[in-house]
């Protein structure tokens, strides 16, 4: 992605944050659901996108942080910085844990143990009921008190509230791409033997590109819980994962504006689309195969494809 | 814990296993060929339920039900192959987004033609009941279920052991291209085992809607376990789905009878296990 597609990204969303005073209350609300989901896109990217592993088990880590949120908020009233700290934290030690399963193996193979590894989690959260409710899931999650003279409940303070956790983590993922560590992760992505054979520990770098990119979904995850003020099943199912990659694939894979772009584009198609028809799934089906036939690069690789 | 509950639960179980075994064994197949991570596996066995649903309705044929939906199944998976996963090959990000995108068509098109009631196939006089053996009660519609994966196995088994077409099949799942290299048609092996895949999920939905019903997200909530039976079994493997879907059969079971609040748990953390000790299954080769 060029230079000035990030940059149009981003005007985008700087765009978005000055007009958000002057939207109506669903709009605002689906805004805001794309810039939280836009986090979890970005996470996943760290993966697909800089590190060449595709992860279909990527919602679990979104999840478990939504859960811890979700739980601790309504049976502890714990407050903000205790669930937010906790969801992250179990997010990562989730990714942690898994990372010693799923690293070791490779293309199809680490497909189908992070698909496995998602369903441990969906089956814990759809079973485990005196834990998570089950398919009820855990409802009336407050919406955290920070001791600001604006309260979340309302959509405008919650929106900024959301777009500075979106902004916190940009800017933590990009300075994350840049440094040496980030390079190294791409030179995994272009070639595992090249990397290994230059002294790089690959499973290590790997490992920890797994690590972060659960950590960054726990925080995404967060925000989700207080979004929402409900958390089930549902947001750890397989298709929330796919619906991820989907954003990744589609905005852009090895970009950071690139995921942003694919959740704002898919959230707000959802939405909109459920509203005039009942027929939304097959249109969001039919989008999927549109996407990698006619856009396998994404939206703005068709775009400079076109321009040629 | 009496043995009792031993038994009617191992039972349970394998008649379980066995209807995996119908839906798992096409997607090993359509794995070991093309490397396809087929996430509308699942769709294929909730259609063929619905469509033997209708022929059943319509003729009252539990027969023709079982070839119906099976060969109008066959019909979607070439289709879908042909049309579609062939413009991609060896895209698997590409190929997991697209069948995904498939299964959410499939899910909607049921909904709009059959609706969202769940409904169970009527199934054939002779194949009701229970038999009494010993004091235990065993449902015959589960005996039967047992049979036919056992003849299903047994013809997979023959067909792709002992006859021509059958080796073609093994060397395309051996190595594709060397297969290619001595004149194999790839592609044409590829569609043949697509079609039998998706018609073997069908035949399992069809069966399965005898029991366990047909309905709206019967398609995502099977696929989890195909895909279980298939790494615990190893891509591509016969053998690997016997073993793999008796194993997930009886975990699923026991697991649900003893432990329920832990039940998925104590299916898909065995085989995390399995995959993380032996990446590629217990009969997969690399």
């Amino acid at each position: 992605m060029k230079r000035q597609h990030v940059l149009a990204v981003l005007g985008a969303v700087i765009a978005a944050a000055a007009a958000a005073p002057l939207l109506p209350s669903y709009p605002l609300t689906l805004l805001t659901q794309a810039v939280i989901i836009a986090i979890l896109a970005m996470s996943l990217d760290l993966l697909l996108g800089y590190t060449g592993l595709s992860s279909l088990g990527h919602a679990a880590y979104f999840g478990v942080s939504a859960y811890a949120v979700g739980i601790l908020a309504t049976e502890h009233q714990a407050g903000f910085v205790v669930c937010a700290v906790a969801g992250v934290a179990l997010a990562a030690l989730t990714a942690a844990l898994f990372g010693l399963l799923a690293i070791r193996a490779v293309g199809t193979y680490f497909l189908m143990i992070t698909l496995a590894l998602g369903m441990v989690v969906w089956g814990l959260a759809f079973r485990w009921v005196s834990m998570t409710k089950g398919d009820n899931g855990i409802a009336g999650i407050p919406r955290p008190e920070l001791g600001l003279p604006w309260s979340l409940w309302a959509p405008l303070p919650f929106f900024y509230f959301a777009l500075g956790g979106l902004l916190l983590a940009w800017a933590l993922l990009a300075v994350l791409v840049r440094s040496p560590f980030g390079l190294t992760l791409k030179g995994v992505r272009e070639s595992e033997t090249r990397m290994r054979a230059l002294g790089y520990n690959v499973w290590l770098h790997k490992y920890l590109a797994f690590v972060l990119a659960g950590t960054f979904a726990g925080f995404a995850g967060v925000f989700w819980a207080y979004y929402n003020g409900f958390v089930s099943p549902v947001d750890v199912q397989l298709v929330t994962s796919v619906e991820t990659l989907l954003m990744v694939a589609l905005g852009g894979p090895g970009t950071l504006a690139g995921p942003v772009l694919g959740a704002a584009v898919i959230v707000f198609l959802k939405n909109f689309v459920s509203v005039y028809t009942k027929r939304w799934l097959l249109i969001l089906g039919a989008v999927y195969i549109g996407v990698i036939l006619f856009a396998p690069k994404g939206i703005f690789g068709a775009l400079r494809g076109r321009q040629r | 814990m009496t043995a009792e509950f031993w038994i009617s639960q191992t039972f349970n179980g394998l008649s379980y296993g066995a209807l995996l075994f119908l839906l798992a064994s096409g997607l090993s197949l359509i794995f070991g060929v093309m490397r396809v991570v087929n996430l509308a596996h699942g769709s294929y066995f909730m259609l063929g339920g619905y469509v033997g649903l209708s022929v059943v309705w319509r003729t009252g044929s539990y027969t023709l039900a079982l070839v119906c939906g099976a060969l109008a199944l066959a019909l979607i998976g070439v289709g879908m192959q042909r049309l579609f996963l062939q413009r991609i090959p060896g895209q698997t990000l590409g190929q997991v987004l697209m069948t995904i995108g498939f299964a959410l068509i499939f899910q909607d098109l049921a909904l709009l033609i059959w609706g969202g009631d769940p409904y169970t196939i009527p199934v054939p006089e002779p194949l009701q009941g229970v038999i009494t053996m010993g004091g235990l009660r065993f449902p015959r519609y589960r005996i039967f279920i047992i049979v036919v994966a056992i003849v299903v196995g047994a013809l997979l088994w023959l067909a792709l052991d002992r006859t021509r077409t059958g080796a073609v099949i093994r060397a395309a799942v051996d190595d594709a291209e060397m297969a290619g290299g001595v004149g194999i048609h790839v592609p044409r092996v590829s569609l043949a085992v697509f079609a039998l895949g998706a018609a073997l999920a069908a035949l399992g939905g069809v069966i399965g809607g005898g029991f366990l019903g047909v309905y709206p997200g019967a398609d995502f909530e099977v696929l989890p376990y195909a895909f279980v039976v298939v790494i615990v079994g190893g891509l591509g493997s016969l053998p690997g789905a016997v073993v793999g879907s008796m194993l997930v059969g009886l975990l699923d079971n026991f697991g649900k009878a003893l432990f329920p609040e832990l039940s998925y748990f104590t299916l898909f953390a065995p085989m995390a296990l399995i995959l993380a000790l032996r990446p590629t299954g217990l009969f997969g080769r690399v």
